[in-house]
C-alpha cells in the first residue's frame, strides 16, 4: 500500500449512450419529423428569393431582367423544385396541426377538427387564386 | 430570453401560417411557372405599378419578414436537437434571430425607398 492516499474530486458520471447525428433515419416517424423541421430552411430560402426580387425591382428594369434570367438556370430550377415540395409539405402539415395547437369554441361547443382543417384548405385555395389572379394580369 | 419567448412563438406561428397559405402559390409561379415559360412573367412596369399601392408594400413586408422569423425559431430547435448542439444555445439563438432581423430590416428599407 502506498503511503499517500489518492483523492479525486467527486464528480458523478451519468451513463449516457452516444447518439448518432443520424438518429432520425432509424425510424420512419422520426424521419418525417426531421423532414418537417427542415421545411423551415426552404421557407427561408424562398423568403430570400423574394427579398432578392424586391431588390431587383428597386434597382431597375435591367436588374429585374437579370433576376428573371438567374431563375432560369438549372441550379435555381432544381432548388425551387425541391423548395416547392418542402413548402407544400410544410403547408399540409401546418393545416393539420392547427386544431391540435388551438381549440376553438362556438357557443360553448368545441369546433371539430375537420372544420378547422377544412377552412385552412379553403383559405389556401382562395388566397392562392387571388395571388395568381393579381400576378397574371401583368 | 424567457420574457420574449411568447413573442417569438407568436412570430413563429404567424410566419408559419403566412408561409403555409401563400408560399406554395408564389413559389410555383416565380420559381417554376415563369422561368420554365409555362406562364408569362409579369413585366417590370406592372410590378412597379403594383408596388405603388401601400397595401401591396405591407403585404410584401409581411410575406418576407414573418416567414423569416418562423425559420429562425424552428431552425434553432432543429440545430439543438438534430445536431445535438445544446451547448451552443445562445450563439445559435443570436445568429438565427439576427438573420431574421437583418432580412426584415432590408425588406423594410427597400419597401420604404422604392419610389
Amino acid at each position: 500500500m502506498s503511503a499517500e492516499p489518492h483523492y479525486t474530486l467527486y464528480h458523478p458520471r451519468w451513463y449516457r449512450r452516444r447518439v448518432s447525428v443520424w438518429w432520425w433515419l432509424q425510424n420512419r416517424s422520426y424521419t418525417w419529423f426531421v423532414l418537417r423541421e427542415l421545411t423551415s430552411v426552404f421557407v427561408a430560402f424562398f423568403a430570400v428569393v423574394y427579398l432578392w426580387q424586391l431588390r431587383a425591382l428597386a434597382q431597375g428594369p435591367e436588374a429585374y431582367g437579370l433576376f428573371l434570367l438567374r431563375l432560369k438556370t438549372p441550379l435555381f430550377l432544381a432548388l425551387d423544385t425541391v423548395a416547392f415540395l418542402f413548402v407544400l409539405f410544410h403547408a399540409i402539415t401546418w393545416f393539420h396541426l392547427t386544431p391540435k395547437a388551438m381549440v376553438f369554441q362556438v357557443r360553448g361547443k368545441r369546433v371539430p377538427d375537420w372544420v378547422i382543417v377544412g377552412s385552412n384548405y379553403a383559405a389556401w385555395l382562395v388566397l392562392s387564386g387571388a395571388v395568381a389572379f393579381t400576378l397574371l394580369r401583368g | 430570453m424567457g420574457r420574449i419567448t411568447p413573442l417569438l412563438w407568436l412570430l413563429f406561428s404567424a410566419g408559419g401560417t403566412v408561409a403555409a397559405l401563400l408560399f406554395p402559390v408564389h413559389l410555383v409561379l416565380t420559381g417554376l411557372a415563369f422561368p420554365l415559360g409555362w406562364l408569362e412573367a409579369p413585366s417590370y412596369e406592372f410590378l412597379h405599378r403594383l408596388l405603388t399601392h401601400p397595401m401591396i408594400r405591407l403585404y410584401l413586408f409581411v410575406l418576407i419578414s414573418l416567414p423569416l422569423f418562423h425559420w429562425a425559431h424552428r431552425f434553432r430547435y432543429t440545430l439543438y436537437d438534430g445536431l445535438q448542439l445544446k451547448h451552443l444555445t445562445e450563439l445559435i439563438a443570436v445568429l438565427c434571430y439576427g438573420v431574421a432581423f437583418l432580412g426584415t430590416a432590408m425588406t423594410a428599407y427597400l419597401l420604404w425607398n422604392i419610389p
